[in-house]
């Protein structure tokens, strides 16, 4: 099988990798960039598990060529601090223990933030709706709801 | 597996007629790529349509709609014109998968996915669009309820695909809905999906009805007895019950794990009669 040239902008950096034309962005992300951080759950889009933007639009990255990522943005977990300082939706996850094991979390994270990009005030309902293709199997989802509305109002600035 | 990603349509036609061994059509990804996940297909070829820009126009064509076959279901939601005048059909859309997911589907692979419980199909049937198809012979037109066969399987001959879905003008006075039963709000598959186009005239009379259940055949049906039930009446309590019991009547779904016979067939006509009702409301507003 040929391998082929995909040139990404990943997190703001141009990033050239080859790829097979089978992987996925999820396994290039991982496999290819060493980007460990977005997660495998079901690699059937049924989990929100791997998460990330492709050229803004919340996708899972299970369900993407590698390939169709050529000439596109990708944003993943691993942009979202800025350098030691953590994005307020991480922040809050940690004050609202958001997370048991953490494999959910970088997901949960990467559509939280493209959820309050999109409305900056949901309701408990929006969130709860927004987030139905992130599962988590610790939580029970409570906290994480209480987090992202926390970050969302300090976003917002009150 | 090689990639292709042509950027006219005379290329795609060119490269799908061109192989002999499996190939596949890739618009959102996020059926085909679970199928290659699960090893249920091994193209040797992937044709990429995303690139064509006929097939990611959505139109307002003086009233009439043309939707691009790989628009995707965050696009179409983020469509307020088509929003406001096919409502029915973005109840389908909005119950695609996940926001993730939407983010990718598309209404063109949700109909040629071919699942019995599609979500979008039984809207995009009620609204009667008409498909454009292409390949190595030309173009056809067929009726979006003419494309699935049966659980995955299309009318779709080899090396065509659909190139967009062309909306009829609508008369005023119309609304459409789209209801599905789930245990789950999200992230479901539709035990039973209903949908339901109708137009009345100034006085409220119904002058026109579709009515189409997914989920309880193998393959999305229009029901011609509800419609009836429904034409030349005000949409009153006698209609309602008239439409549940053609509803029922026409459902012959299969038992599984997500419903069984008796449920399924009764749901259908409860679900036809509430799809029925917010679709009044919206031909009134
Ligand atoms: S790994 Fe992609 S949705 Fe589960
Ligand atoms: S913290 Fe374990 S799955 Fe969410």
């Amino acid at each position: 099988m040929a391998k082929q040239y995909v040139t990404t902008i990943v997190n703001g950096d141009n990033v050239e990798v080859l790829c097979d034309p089978t992987q996925t962005l999820l396994d290039v992300l991982r496999d290819e960039m060493d980007m460990t951080g977005t997660k495998e759950g079901c690699g059937t889009g049924d989990c929100g598990a791997c998460s990330v933007t492709l050229d803004g639009v919340l996708v899972c990255s299970c369900l993407v060529l590698g390939i169709e990522a050529n000439g596109k943005k990708v944003e993943t977990i691993e942009g979202m601090a800025q350098g030691e300082e953590l994005h307020p939706l991480q922040r809050k996850f940690i004050d609202h223990v958001a997370l048991q094991c953490g494999i959910c979390t970088p997901g949960l994270l990467i559509a939280s933030k493209a959820l309050l990009e999109e409305n900056p005030d949901p309701t408990e309902e929006e969130i709860r709706y927004w987030l139905a293709g992130n599962l988590c199997r610790c939580t029970g989802y409570h906290k994480i709801i209480e987090a992202v509305q926390d970050a969302a109002a300090e976003m917002r600035g009150n | 597996m090689r990639y292709e990603a042509p950027e006219t349509l005379d290329a795609a036609i060119g490269l799908l007629a061109g192989q002999s061994g499996q190939v596949k059509v890739l618009a959102g990804g996020t059926d085909v790529l679970v199928q290659i996940h699960a090893d249920m297909i091994e193209p040797d070829v992937i044709v990429d349509i995303k690139k064509i820009a006929e097939m990611r126009e959505i139109a307002d064509e003086d009233g009439a709609w043309r939707l691009g076959a790989a628009v995707t279901g965050k696009e179409l939601m983020d469509n307020a014109a088509f929003n406001a005048a096919w409502p029915g059909v973005m109840d389908g859309v909005r119950l695609i998968g996940s926001v993730q997911v939407r983010g990718r589907a598309t209404v063109g692979g949700n109909v040629c996915n071919a699942s019995p419980a599609a979500d979008s199909v039984p809207p995009m049937i009620t609204s009667r669009a008409i498909a454009t198809v292409i390949g190595p012979n030309g173009t056809r037109e067929v009726p979006v309820q003419d494309i699935a066969t049966g659980p995955g399987k299309t009318s779709l001959e080899a090396g065509e695909f659909v190139v967009s879905f062309k909306f009829p003008k609508r008369p005023a006075r119309s609304g459409d809905a789209y209801l599905r039963f789930t245990p789950r709000t999200e992230m479901d598959i539709a035990v039973v999906g209903c949908a339901v186009n109708l137009t009345l005239d100034d006085a409220g009379i119904c002058t026109d009805a579709i009515v189409s259940l997914g989920a309880v055949a193998a393959r999305a049906l229009i029901v011609e007895d509800a419609a009836k039930a429904l034409i030349g009446t005000p949409v009153d309590e006698a209609a309602m019950d008239a439409l549940a019991a053609a509803a029922s009547a026409a459902a012959t779904p299969i038992d599984d794990k997500r419903g069984t016979v008796e449920f399924r067939t009764e749901v259908a006509g409860v679900l036809a009669q509430r799809a029925a009702a917010i679709a009044l409301e919206r031909a009134k507003s």
